[in-house]
């Protein structure tokens, strides 16, 4: 038998299939080991808390939930919007993103966003969890209650399925005009350098119950050098946190990490690599509103996983989280059907479905923290600013956000997070602040609506400025190693048959 | 031997179909087609994109005839496509030089 030389390919193969047999020897290697230990080492803490099944019946069912927004909810949402020609090549290209970072996470990312990076630690995590070294089935991750974890397992595919979906949105932007082998290349690149570090800074957070613990021993300090001691590691405890997080900017699930973050890559993706040919002259209507009509209902259905799956447990903030997102977008979806049908004349199946999810989006970073009420008027508010940046604003600028990335995504995700900031403020029923050190005041903080505007704005500017910078230079690596865009003739043939080698309809 | 190409109203091709057939006409093709003539067409509007779309769907009728029937056949697809508004279509008579049956290797007028 002739065995041939691999090819290029088949050496990335190979090098991918070598270091997922290192990782899993490592891991079972691992499996053994105890893992580092828990900062809760006096008799307070006595027995360690264990998962409750209802609660890790819930996470998991929220990853999934999530995942289904990638596939085939997202999707689809942007492949009705696209020509014929191209359908495949947006299908191919979410598919392609979800599975690739399905893969990172694992191997890097998880550890990158979720572990402690020791001195780096309010920027970025370290390698500890690489290869998902330590983790098993007994591994316990915190949530936001004191006493109550989760399987840690279900916290790592929970946030791998956030990780999955937010590069997949970058695409929509450069939609029709972009090379499969450079989305590849850039999104690897992307979730390295700027989504892992956002999530880290902003979810990366101290355990209810390391807090507490701490705050305990300073409270039982009996003098001065024991109340130092305690107190520092209190600071320790309390500062060993992302950036973010430790400025108490609050986006409960992921208004800046997810949306605000892919929302300005995909504008700038867009202002680099130019309109589509033909834009402004030739047709580019959608194919099929069917499609992304069916992709938005699914957005819709599986953002209860996203919003109040980031819970990390099953109460009534959970609930809370999930009637929000319900309430939010039905508000804003029928704001953008009442704002589109006053100003253009006639209410859109395109307009609705846009207006539900610039609602979903607004009410991310929101739906754990704001009332009902309030997420309503969230809802209302997002759809005419966004249809007017996805029309008035686009038109004006020239550029070519093929599928709105920018003025849904970005646009919403700020409005969102800046309203978290006054929504949050319990006179407006939302939950209001909440200060793990309070042990005796039920966890009670204070809110100041000056210094969370202050915070929410450092964690929208922090985004823009790493994404939009950081992106465009990974932007311009790839073009000149790779090049971005394919050929006019590649173009206007259609990625379908020039970077895929099929059809997405053979009728 | 002539071809009576029609362009007509989506919505009419049934009537002129029976028509035709209750003039002795027993085959006919139909297509598919866009075009213009006096009748505008629309805008369309897709968020902040919009398009105007000048092309109307219609149905292009061709029918294959002997010289003898072509005014009955003109006839009959003008009172039956006629609506009165702008947009009816039009007919044009092409010449047909020759006609074969495939089955039968039948030729001109036996082969309609």
């Amino acid at each position: 038998m002739m065995l041939k030389r691999p090819t290029s390919a088949g050496w990335a193969v190979l090098a991918i299939g070598v270091l997922c047999a290192v990782g899993f020897v490592d891991a079972a290697l691992a499996q053994t080991a105890a893992p580092a230990a828990p900062a809760a080492t006096d008799a307070a803490a006595a027995a360690a808390p264990v998962p409750n099944k209802g609660d890790t019946a819930w996470m998991l069912v929220s990853s999934a939930l999530v995942l289904m927004m990638s596939l085939p909810g997202l999707a689809l949402f942007y492949g009705g919007l696209v020509r014929t020609k191209n359908m495949a090549s947006i299908l191919t290209q979410v598919f392609a993103i979800v599975s690739m970072v399905g893969v990172i996470w694992t191997l890097y990312g998880y550890s990158l966003a979720f572990s402690d990076g020791g001195s780096m630690t309010p920027w970025i995590g370290g390698l500890s969890k690489a290869f998902m070294h330590g983790i098993d089935a007994n591994s316990t991750a915190a949530t936001f209650s004191n006493g109550v974890v989760i399987p840690e397992l279900a916290y790592f595919v929970f946030q791998m399925t956030f990780a999955m979906i937010t590069p997949a949105l970058i695409v929509g932007a450069f939609a029709e005009r972009i090379k499969f082998s450079a989305v590849m290349v850039f999104i690897l690149l992307w979730v390295t350098v700027i989504y892992f570090p956002i999530a880290h800074w902003v979810w990366y957070v101290a355990a209810p119950d390391d807090v507490a613990n701490a705050a305990k021993a300073l409270a039982a300090a009996a003098d001065g050098a024991a109340k130092t001691a305690a107190q520092a590691k209190l600071d320790e405890v309390t500062g060993a946190v992302g950036w973010l997080a430790g400025a108490g900017a609050l986006d409960f699930a992921g208004g800046t990490v997810v949306h605000i973050n892919a929302g300005i890559a995909g504008l700038v993706g867009a202002l680099i690599i130019g309109n589509r040919t033909g834009y402004g002259k030739d047709l580019m209507a959608p194919h099929s509103l069917t499609m992304t009509m069916i992709g938005a209902s699914l957005l819709w259905v599986g953002w209860f996983g996203f919003n109040a799956g980031s819970n990390l447990e099953a109460n009534g903030t959970t609930a809370l989280a999930f009637v929000n997102t319900m309430v939010a977008t039905a508000g804003a979806a029928l704001s953008w059907l009442l704002s589109e049908w006053v100003v253009k004349g006639k209410p859109s199946l395109l307009g609705i479905c846009s207006g539900a999810v610039a609602g979903l989006v607004a009410v991310t970073p929101a739906s754990g923290f704001a009332g009902p009420i309030g997420a309503l008027v969230l809802g209302l508010v997002v759809s005419p600013v966004c249809l007017f940046f996805v029309s008035t604003v686009k038109n004006a600028l020239g550029y070519d956000d093929a599928l709105d990335v920018f003025g849904v995504h970005c646009i919403g995700g700020i409005i969102g997070a800046l309203g978290t900031g006054i929504l949050v403020n319990p006179a407006l029923g939302g939950v209001g602040i909440t200060d793990y050190t309070n042990i005796t005041g039920n966890n009670a903080g204070t809110y100041d609506l000056v210094t969370q505007m202050i915070a929410q704005g450092k964690a929208v500017g922090a985004t823009l400025i790493w994404s939009g910078v950081g992106s465009a230079i990974l932007y311009k690596l790839v073009d000149l190693v790779i090049g971005l865009r394919p050929s006019v003739e590649e173009e206007r043939e259609g990625l379908d048959i020039t970077e895929h080698g099929e059809r997405a309809y053979n009728i | 031997m002539k071809i009576v190409m029609a362009i007509i109203k989506p919505f009419k091709l049934d009537e002129v179909r029976d028509a035709l057939t209750a003039i002795g006409v027993h085959g006919l093709t139909v297509t598919e087609v866009k075009g213009y003539g006096r009748q505008k067409g629309h805008t369309e509007v897709y968020r902040g994109a919009e398009y105007a779309v000048n092309f109307l769907p219609k149905i292009k009728i061709e029918v294959a005839v002997v010289q003898g029937d072509v005014d009955k056949t003109v006839d009959a697809i003008t009172a039956t496509a006629k609506t009165g508004q702008i947009g009816d279509g039009k007919i044009f008579v092409i010449p047909l030089d020759q006609a074969v049956r495939i089955r039968t290797g039948e030729s001109d007028g036996a082969a309609l």
